[in-house]
């Protein structure tokens, strides 16, 4: 896949961004820092904690189906990753999905799929690794406009529905009888749980997206009170960790992807120690409260 | 109880908002079964508009089934259902419905403050995509208060008793400034003040004429409060009436947290 578009001088940002290609890489880590936290927190919550991870291994099998056929593995995983992702929330949606060996079957056929299709493909090599693993630092600038744009997208709907997303994770049922579109809303999160796991391929890898999805959520709910907190401050954590993860890697020449999922893991650890230390300073109030 | 046209007509009575209906609730011989196992077999009664009853029966009988056919949540397999005067699936106003589910534990690590719940019950009032508005607030800051859980409103949840989280999500449901507010066995477990604040908060949303209906086993904070009970056993409504006729009857209410289960397994 290539679409034309114009070359540009690097902007002058200091040492590690000072490259057009960290730069590059810089812009679609922010993107999906940002947006992999939103959709993260509702998951979080409803203790879907490894749809993403799930999801992830659905769109490999969409990934191989591109290179199969030759089309932009983008538009492939994205198909395959929506299809999967609205599968499982129809299984869930009827109870079928309760027990998780009915995720575990979906999850592992599509990334056995992904594996006979790539070698169908020819392409079962080191190309292969660029999908599972990422490959941030050879985003162009069409993959940077893409992400953006589902980016933006996934923003969007955050922006308008996330509140009622919220009343559904408080109680699903309560939710049904105050008239909310509950089986939409929760469709619509399952769709943007794919498109989240699409954006961040490049980036982190398909087997690493949904950790952006999740550690910062971890680590801002230790940190704040309420909902809406929880979404900005793990947004921020999930920018930093793509920032200090792209700077460290190129530092001290890491492997990217990895490096900004560890970024995100210290930020979960220090944020749990924090969290213990506050809560061991103020026992009086935590008595005070639950009286 | 068979509802004939006269009945309706002539008791007809004006709700909240200037609409006439005949009841708050009007639930007529219906019937449900999961799968082959009959839960309800003909049950019918009515709840006139601004009426405090509560909904009681021995475990198993089928209370939370009739609950959940009355919110529009499961659809009886025969019989009429009718809610502020339309069937359960055709009310559009679906904000007139209070409802407050069973002991909501909130997770311990949920980001949610007492206020982010409260200001959740007033999403289908507003429309869910559209932002708070003033209005919004003031309703949130009045259902708080309803509850004496106004100083309470930037604590987490999980932060509370569970008394107090269940004050947090009658809070909820009071947001919507309900016609109907439907609530779950909301006193199980609860401690004596949160009871004695659970009693006030209901009454104020009583006063408004709200209808109330209590779905529960435990009525000691209420039950001299209430305009009728509705004991449910065998699928049927077996008693309709007022507490007092029940305690004519050599039903004591008296320490009824204690003893209402007791009898009620006996009329099993």
């Amino acid at each position: 896949m290539s679409f034309a578009v114009p070359t540009l001088a690097a902007l002058p940002l200091p040492w590690p961004f000072d490259r057009q290609y960290m730069q590059l890489a810089l812009a679609a880590g922010m993107v999906v820092g940002l947006c992999a936290p939103l959709i993260g927190t509702f998951l979080v919550q409803k203790r879907l904690s490894l749809l993403g991870d799930g999801i992830g291994h659905v769109a490999f099998a969409g990934v191989a189906a591109g290179l199969l056929v030759d089309v932009w593995p983008i538009w492939t995983a994205l198909v395959a990753a929506i299809t999967g992702a609205v599968a499982i929330e129809w299984l869930r949606a009827r109870g079928r999905a309760g027990g998780d060996l009915a995720l575990a079957l979906f999850f592992y056929s599509g990334i056995a799929g992904g594996v006979v299709l790539t070698g169908l493909a020819g392409a079962l090599d080191s190309s292969t690794l660029t999908y599972l693993f990422g490959s941030i630092l050879t985003v162009d600038r069409a993959d940077v406009i893409t992400i953006t744009v589902l980016g933006a997208g996934i923003v969007a709907v955050m922006v308008v529905g996330w509140r009622a997303l919220f009343s559904i994770v408080l109680d699903e049922d309560a939710a049904r009888v105050a008239g909310l579109p509950v089986d939409r809303l929760n469709l619509g999160l399952a769709a943007l749980t794919a498109v989240t796991v699409v954006a961040g391929m490049r980036i982190v890898g398909v087997l690493l997206v949904a950790a952006l999805m999740v550690l910062p959520v971890g680590a801002a709910q230790r940190l704040t009170r309420s909902f809406g907190a929880t979404m900005v401050v793990a947004s921020a954590i999930g920018v930093l960790s793509a920032i200090v993860g792209l700077g460290a890697a190129r530092q001290w020449a890491l492997a990217p992807g990895g490096t900004i999922v560890l970024v995100a893991a210290a930020a979960f650890a220090v944020a749990g120690v924090a969290r213990a230390g506050r809560d061991h300073s103020g026992p009086r109030r935590q008595t005070a409260v639950g009286a | 109880m068979q509802l004939s046209q006269e009945a309706v007509l002539s008791g007809t009575v004006l709700s909240l908002r200037g609409e006439v209906i005949a009841s708050s609730v009007l639930v007529d011989a219906v019937s449900f079964a999961y799968r082959a196992t009959p839960v309800l077999d003909g049950a019918s009664f009515e709840l006139g508009v601004g009426e405090f009853v509560a909904l009681a029966g021995p475990n198993g009988s089928g209370k939370s089934t009739l609950m959940r056919i009355v919110l529009g949540l499961l659809p009886a397999t025969s019989g009429r259902v009718e809610v502020l005067g339309r069937p359960p699936a055709q009310l559009r106003e679906r904000w007139r419905i209070g409802y407050v589910p069973q002991r909501p534990v909130a997770a311990a690590l949920l980001p949610a403050t007492v206020a982010d719940v409260v200001a959740a019950g007033r999403l289908a009032r507003r429309g869910w995509w559209r932002r708070p508005t003033a209005g919004d607030r003031v309703a949130v800051d009045s259902a708080l208060e309803a509850v004496a859980l106004g100083e309470r409103r930037g604590h987490r949840l999980a932060e509370l008793s569970g008394g107090q989280q269940q004050r947090a999500f009658i809070a909820k449901a009071l947001a919507t400034e309900p016609d109907l507010l439907v609530l779950d066995e909301p006193t199980a477990g609860v401690d004596a003040d949160s009871q004695r604040r659970f009693r006030s908060a209901l009454l104020a949303a009583r006063g408004r004429g709200a209808t109330v209906l209590l779905v529960s086993h435990e009525l000691g904070a209420v039950a001299d409060d209430l305009d009728r009970l509705l004991l449910l056993s065998g699928g049927k409504i077996s008693f309709d009436g007022s507490p007092a006729d029940l305690a004519a009857s050599g039903v004591s209410l008296g320490v009824h947290a204690t003893d209402l289960p007791v009898w009620l397994e006996g009329l099993a």
